[in-house]
C-alpha cells in the first residue's frame, strides 16, 4: 500500500495562502511602527528634558536595544500569557516589536533634538516664545530633519524583524513561506520569492524617505 | 527705561559680571565696548533674561526681569535681541521667519502676521525676499533678517549683540545702516560692538566693560576720544591699531 500526501507540490491556492502572510506582515509592521515611533518620541524627548526620566528608563532603552527580537518575542509571549492577557498572536507581536521600536526610536529623538544649534532655541525664546512653542516649531522640525533618515533605517529593521514574529504563532509572511517549504520542499523558490516581497515592501520605504529628505532639506 | 543695578553672575567659579550699574533711558542708543570676555555679551542676555542673574536686579519699565513672577515670555516680547550668529530660522523662509513670532506668541491671524512680516522685511529692504530660505541669503541680509523678525514684535527695546562681529568686511555697512535707521525712528537700543567708529557716530552714550565691570561711562566724545582710565585708554590703543600693525607684532 502506497501513501500518497494529497497537494504535495506548488499549487495556485498556495499564491493566496501567501498573499495573507504577505498582508499580515504589512500589518504588523505598521501597527508596531506606529506604536512605537509616538511612544518614542515622547519617550526621547522626555529623555532630553529630565535628568530623572532619563536615568530611570535607561534599563527599558538598554535592555530592548540589546537582547535578540527573537529572545523578546518568546519572553513577551510568555510573559503577557503568565499575567493572563490571552490576546492575539498580532497583539503579542505588535507588543513586543513597538517596545524595540520605541526604544531605539526614542534614542534616535533624543540625539536629533539635542543636534538643534542652541542658538535658534535662544532666538526663539528671545522672541517671546515658551518651551512648547520652541519645541514645536522650532526644536521639532529642525530634529525631524537630522532623524528621518536613521528613523528610516529602524522602520527597514522593524520590518525585517517581523519575520521572526511566527514564533509567537503569528501567521506572517515569513512563517507562511516556511510552512509551504515544509510541504512542498521548493525550498529555492519559495525563499527567494520571500526576499524578492520583503524587498519590493522596504524599497518604497527607503525612495520615500530619500524624496522626503530632499524636500525638507535647508 | 531699562534700569540695572549692581548685576552679578557667574558661571560656575568664573564670575563675569561684578555688580554692573546700567541705566538705558528712553530713544537712547548706548554702546557697550570692551575687551572680549569683558562680559557685554552676557550683560545684554541678561537683560532679556536668556541669563540667569547671582545678584541684584534688572527692570524694564519697572518690571524685575529674575523675578520668577514675572511672565518672562510676555517682557520678551519689549526686547528684541539679534546676536552674533545669524540665527534665522533655517527651515522657515524669510517671510515665515518674521511671522512665526507674531502668529504664535501675539496670537495675531496668519493673513496679518503675514501683512505685519512683509511690512518688517520691507523696512530692512528685504521686501523682495520673502520666499527665499536663509540659506539663500548672505550673512548681511540674514542678519537684516533677524532684525526684522525682532521688530516683527514690535518691542520698546533692541539689542544688539555684535552684530556685525561675524559678516564679511564688505556686508558690516548694510547692517549698520539698518541700526542707524532704527536710532533715527527713535527705537531705544543697547549695542555691544566692537566697531569704535560705529560707537563714537551713533552712541548717545558709550559703556567700557572692564572685567565684570562698568569701567568709564559718558558720550562718545568723553570715552572714546578723551578716556580718563588708564584701562580704557590702552584698549582704544589696541583698537585703533592698524591690523596690519597687530599682524607684525604677532609676528615678531
Amino acid at each position: 500500500m502506497q501513501f500518497q500526501f494529497a497537494n504535495q507540490g506548488l499549487a495556485w491556492s498556495d499564491a493566496y495562502f501567501l498573499a495573507q502572510g504577505l498582508l499580515n506582515t504589512v500589518r504588523l509592521a505598521a501597527a508596531a511602527t506606529l506604536v512605537g515611533t509616538l511612544a518614542g518620541i515622547v519617550l526621547g524627548w522626555l529623555r532630553t528634558v529630565s535628568m530623572t526620566v532619563r536615568i530611570a528608563t535607561a534599563p527599558f532603552i538598554d535592555i530592548l536595544r540589546s537582547v535578540p527580537m527573537i529572545i523578546q518575542l518568546i519572553l513577551a509571549n510568555s510573559l503577557l500569557s503568565i499575567l493572563g492577557f490571552g490576546t492575539s498572536p498580532f497583539w503579542f507581536g505588535t507588543v513586543a516589536l513597538g517596545a524595540w521600536m520605541s526604544a531605539v526610536t526614542a534614542e534616535v529623538v533624543r540625539a536629533s533634538l539635542l543636534s538643534v544649534p542652541v542658538q535658534y532655541r535662544k532666538s526663539a525664546r528671545s522672541l517671546g516664545m515658551n518651551g512648547y512653542q520652541e519645541l514645536l516649531y522650532i526644536s521639532m522640525p529642525l530634529a525631524f530633519r537630522t532623524g528621518l533618515a536613521p528613523w528610516i533605517g529602524l522602520v527597514l529593521s522593524l520590518i525585517k524583524d517581523s519575520a521572526l514574529a511566527g514564533v509567537v504563532g503569528y501567521i506572517e509572511y515569513m512563517r507562511s513561506t516556511q510552512i509551504l517549504i515544509t510541504r512542498t520542499h521548493e525550498t529555492w523558490l519559495l525563499l527567494m520569492g520571500a526576499g524578492l516581497f520583503y524587498f519590493l515592501i522596504c524599497y518604497p520605504v527607503s525612495r520615500y524617505s530619500r524624496h522626503l529628505e530632499r524636500k525638507v532639506r535647508v | 527705561m531699562i534700569r540695572i543695578s549692581n548685576v552679578q553672575k557667574a558661571f560656575g567659579s568664573v564670575i563675569v559680571l561684578k555688580g554692573i550699574d546700567l541705566t538705558v533711558e528712553k530713544g537712547e542708543l548706548v554702546c557697550l565696548i570692551g575687551a572680549s570676555g569683558s562680559g557685554k555679551s552676557t550683560l545684554l542676555q541678561c537683560i532679556n533674561g536668556l541669563e540667569p542673574i547671582q545678584g541684584g536686579e534688572i527692570l524694564v519699565d519697572g518690571i524685575s526681569v529674575h523675578d520668577p513672577k514675572t511672565d518672562i515670555n510676555k517682557l520678551r516680547s519689549k526686547l528684541g535681541i539679534v546676536f552674533q550668529q545669524y540665527n534665522a530660522f533655517p527651515h522657515l523662509t524669510a517671510l515665515e521667519n518674521v511671522a512665526l513670532a507674531p502668529r504664535v506668541v501675539s496670537k495675531r491671524s496668519r493673513a496679518v502676521a503675514r501683512a505685519l512680516a512683509q511690512k518688517h522685511l520691507e523696512h530692512v529692504g528685504l521686501g523682495d525676499k520673502g520666499d527665499s530660505l536663509p540659506s539663500q541669503l548672505s550673512g548681511g541680509q540674514q542678519q537684516r533678517l533677524a532684525i526684522a523678525r525682532a521688530l516683527a514684535m514690535e518691542p520698546s527695546y533692541m539689542l544688539f549683540d555684535e552684530v556685525t562681529s561675524a559678516l564679511d568686511p564688505e556686508l558690516v555697512g548694510e547692517v549698520l545702516e539698518t541700526m542707524r535707521l532704527l536710532k533715527s525712528e527713535g527705537m531705544t537700543m543697547v549695542v555691544v560692538t566692537h566697531d569704535i567708529n560705529f560707537a563714537r557716530e551713533s552712541a548717545d552714550r558709550v559703556a567700557f566693560l572692564c572685567q565684570g565691570e562698568v569701567c568709564e561711562i559718558g558720550t562718545a566724545e568723553e570715552v572714546i576720544d578723551n578716556p580718563r582710565k588708564e584701562q580704557t585708554q590702552k584698549f582704544l590703543r589696541r583698537e585703533n591699531r592698524k591690523p596690519l600693525e597687530i599682524v607684525r607684532s604677532s609676528v615678531a
